[in-house]
């Protein structure tokens, strides 16, 4: 015979006022198996949680029901002030009629009645409740970062600076990311190199960091603390372990006129390259769609075309045949950190949902370029050694216009979100325009100025006020050519004024979007994505770097449109995170997850097919000698979720949901 | 803000030095790309009802160097310089001194742009100062309406104010008329119309 408690909350008038909680306690009071039933003002205050202990130790307890708010907000409360009078923490539950009925119901007397089936309901399940204990699962303490730009290059640095090992992998042939490519930063305009850098040499040299560049993630299992990884190493041609950097097979490749990614098309490079002077590590790759010794390979020349590299080679560390290469990692916790690329004009977009700005061109005027090839222009190590220079003819532009908001709150160009960065990096392009070029004129076409940030606002008046960017409100409606020039016809919405002007250069401040390949990332780390494909967090103001799977952490743009800061502080909370998760040897986590009843399972695996989670695993049920009896399901206890879909499925019902057995569902279900 | 038939074409590229901006700079110290728009001044302005130009729209056709409509506008001379505006500018900008250095600038550059109406208000008003120190409201309305031609224009309110006491009929001198001369032929010297 049960000696279930019952305790009803008034929630003060949340509950009170839509539900007669005196009658609820009175009529619960009288159910079989229940010995002690109250009503309360405040439950989960300090004396409203005495009661529940005082009641346990007094009325000898096996069971404690607390009718009021949803469990996400007070179940964990409850089960602690049960545990602390000695009762079991999963001998506790909690009927929700606050959520459930008092907010959405008027009609006191049917709620009263929908209050009390609510909480006769938990009754009957819980006489069937077993009292549970927690599950610990170990944690491998190591970490994997994804993306090697400044958010990766913080969170690696940070997680090993505390004594951890990190695994950073990037795809690229050197880490640095968008940061390495900017010429200054707001709002301080110090030189993006000059702090980034030395940022990527502590990477390379830091003993507890391995970099794994021309790498990207092949798959991922496990769950958190326990997570395995398949990385590919792409293949460099390479002998990594050879190359000293000394810079000679670049130096003598013939094939010069490859545009230059790092550039962003404005400059070149040759088929063996490293991307800048400063790559980290330094070390050349090959680019063999590009490379005269496989373009005739493909072709079926059997003489070797070229292999120039290799023949200057001293070190012999080109390597014409490597193939790629992979390697698996053990790793505890995972942080994405994949970043961005920019939206581009163009007609053809990589998604149905994405267009292009016809009304500017698709991309075809020339001298209309966006912001990364203006930083590119803009930095003394740029294709024009820092002198803002036209791409078409060299010339110098005299009347240079930025826009704003290219494709960014743009529904009908698929992206309503804000890029964020924009309004800044256009206000530091016409001040870095007007220290260049003194007498040039920077006109800005924004729709608002989004200036959020410390130092922000001051920097973007100062582009205003001292450097004489001359700001028009509006979006312009059409960008032709005219002559050499861009005609830009516009309107300032400010004094009504239309406007029209013939620009030297039109810098686009293009939409900030996730990288290419994010979702198919997203899924193998069963990581949520919104429409765009920038990875959800797990609650948008208060777990902001975590994701909904247990383990994986966000930083940087890859998130949302971010800037170095904010990035950085993404990274640095990412860190944070991870070190404190593996400050434990072991995670405790709730027992509610499926289990197997050996005896009674087939091995059918129907509950293999359908776990969303993959947590179900095979077990080999062997006798004595060794011999293989029969292989049946077993349940992972670090991935399963307790989603109960298994146990739903399951045809000789031998795979049960703790804490949601099939005994105590029915009963339930039989009490209404 | 009424607009022009022709989009204003920034392509002139007037340098930053010689726009109107930098002789308003010049002029009272006040760089006009200051101003954010924000339009506190204009929701401020006892006079805003009248302009055809708000306080903001002037400063914003300052940015854009519209100097035509800004000097042929009869807005800068409807600002009574209560200061309401400069009061209450969160830019810590000061529209008055700027509209008044527009005025300023018309009457050195193109006095012709004055409107007849307000132009004569100031010779009337500016006649009764140096003659008594002070105005003399019978003397200057005749002296209004004369220069200005509107006769009749607000004849009915005359029974009221002199009832009220408002209108004296003989002008009372201050004392120190003097020394209002002597300001008035400094300012003459100092800038000959």
């Amino acid at each position: 015979m049960s000696r279930i408690g019952v305790f009803i909350c008034h929630c003060g008038e949340n509950i009170g006022r839509t539900v007669d909680c005196a009658q609820v306690a009175q009529a619960m009071g009288e159910l079989p198996g229940v010995v002690h039933s109250v009503d309360y003002k405040y439950m989960c205050s300090d004396p409203g949680q005495a009661l529940i202990k005082q009641a346990i130790k007094e009325h000898n307890l096996d069971g404690v029901v607390v009718g009021a708010c949803s469990p996400h907000m007070h179940e964990k409360t409850f089960r602690k002030a049960a545990a602390a009078a000695g009762l079991n923490p999963y001998l506790c539950e909690m009927a929700n009629i606050r959520e459930h009925c008092s907010w959405i119901h008027e009609d006191r007397a049917e709620a009263t009645e929908k209050a009390k089936g609510l909480v006769r309901f938990i009754v009957e399940k819980i006489k069937y409740n077993r009292p549970l204990s927690n599950i610990f699962i170990p944690v491998n303490r190591r970490a994997l970062v994804i993306g090697g730009g400044i958010a990766g290059i913080q969170a690696a640095l940070d997680i090993a600076d505390g004594g951890r090992e990190v695994i950073l992998v990037e795809k690229e042939s050197s880490i640095g990311g968008h940061m390495s490519q900017l010429s200054e930063t707001f709002p301080t305009l110090d030189c993006s190199q000059c702090i980034l850098t030395p940022r990527m040499v502590e990477v390379a040299q830091h003993p507890r960091i391995k970099l794994l560049a021309y790498s990207e993630v092949e798959s991922v299992d496990g769950y958190i603390g326990n997570f395995e990884v398949k990385i590919r190493q792409k293949a460099r041609s390479i002998d990594v372990s050879k190359c000293n950097g000394c810079g000679e097979c670049t130096k003598n490749c013939p094939n010069k006129k490859i545009p230059s990614e790092f550039e962003q098309g404005l400059g070149f490079r040759t088929a063996i390259y490293v991307p800048f002077p400063q790559a980290v590590p330094n070390i050349p790759v090959l680019d063999r769609d590009n490379c005269a010794l496989f373009k005739g390979r493909a072709k079926g020349v059997k003489k070797q075309v070229c292999g120039k590299c290799a023949t200057v080679c001293g070190r012999r560390a080109i390597d014409f045949d490597q193939q790629d290469s992979f390697i698996t990692e053990k790793v505890g916790a995972i942080i994405v950190a994949t970043g961005y690329q920019l939206y581009w004009i163009g007609k053809e977009q990589e998604s149905e949902i994405l267009h292009g700005y016809g009304e500017y061109g698709y991309g075809t005027i020339p001298d209309v370029i966006d912001g990364l090839q203006f930083e590119r222009l803009a930095s003394a190590s740029g294709p024009t050694g820092g002198k803002i220079l036209r791409p078409s003819d060299g010339k110098e532009p005299k009347k240079i216009v930025f826009l704003q908001c290219i494709g960014s709150r743009d529904r009908a160009k698929g992206m309503e979100y804000c890029s964020k960065i924009c309004c800044m990096y256009v206000a530091k392009h016409t001040m870095l325009y007007h220290h260049k070029v003194h007498d040039g004129k920077a006109i800005v076409f924004y729709m608002d100025i989004r200036a959020g940030g410390k130092g922000y606002d001051e920097f973007v008046r100062r582009a205003i006020e001292e450097s004489h960017a001359l700001y028009l409100r509006g979006r312009v409606s059409s960008l032709t050519r005219n002559g050499d020039t861009i005609r830009v016809q516009g309107v300032d919405t400010l004094s009504g004024e239309p406007v029209s002007i013939d620009a030297d250069m039109v810098v686009l401040a293009t939409a900030m979007r996730p990288q290419p390949g994010i979702t198919s990332l997203a899924q193998k780390l069963s990581v949520s994505y919104d429409l765009h494909g920038f990875l959800n967090e797990a609650h948008p103001k208060l777990r902001p770097v975590e994701t909904n799977t247990a383990g994986i952490f966000v930083a940087g743009a890859c998130q949302a449109p971010r800037d170095i800061p904010d990035s950085v502080a993404m990274a640095s909370a990412t860190a944070s995170k991870v070190l404190g998760l593996f400050s434990n040897e072991q995670l405790e986590r709730e027992p509610l997850i499926a289990r197997v009843d050996r005896q009674t399972c087939t091995g059918c695996f129907h509950c293999e097919r359908v776990c969303p989670y993959g947590a179900v695993e095979r077990f080999e049920v062997k006798d004595r000698k060794g011999n293989l009896i029969k292989v049946i399901a077993e349940v992972n206890q670090g991935v399963c979720q307790g989603c109960g879909t298994c146990q739903a499925t399951c045809p000789s019902k031998s795979i049960e949901l703790d804490g949601f057995t099939d005994e105590q569902i029915f009963a339930a279900v039989n009490a209404l | 803000m009424s607009t022009s038939s022709q989009p204003l074409a920034l392509s002139a590229g007037t340098p930053h030095n010689r726009s109107l901006s930098a002789q308003i700079l010049d002029v009272t110290g006040l760089d006009p790309a200051r101003c954010y728009q924000c339009g506190k001044c204009s929701a401020g302005c006892p006079m805003a009802s009248e302009m055809d130009l708000k306080t903001h729209e002037i400063i914003r056709l300052l940015q854009l160097d519209m100097r035509e409509r800004l000097l042929a506008s009869e807005s800068i001379w409807m600002c009574l310089t209560c200061e309401t505006c400069t009061t209450r500018c969160p830019n810590v900008f000061d529209p008055a001194a700027v509209i008044d250095a527009l005025r300023e600038i018309v009457l050195r550059e193109n006095p012709g742009l004055v409107p007849r109406r307000i132009s004569a208000f100031h010779s009337a008003f500016l006649d009764q100062i140096r003659a008594n120190g002070r105005v003399f409201e019978f003397g200057l309305v005749a002296s209004y309406k004369l220069r200005s031609g509107a006769l009749f224009a607000d004849v009915d309110s005359v029974p009221g104010m002199l009832a009220r006491g408002k209108l004296a009929l003989a002008p009372r001198r201050i004392e120190a008329i003097q020394d209002i001369r002597r300001i008035f032929e400094q300012c003459a010297m100092e800038r000959p119309r």
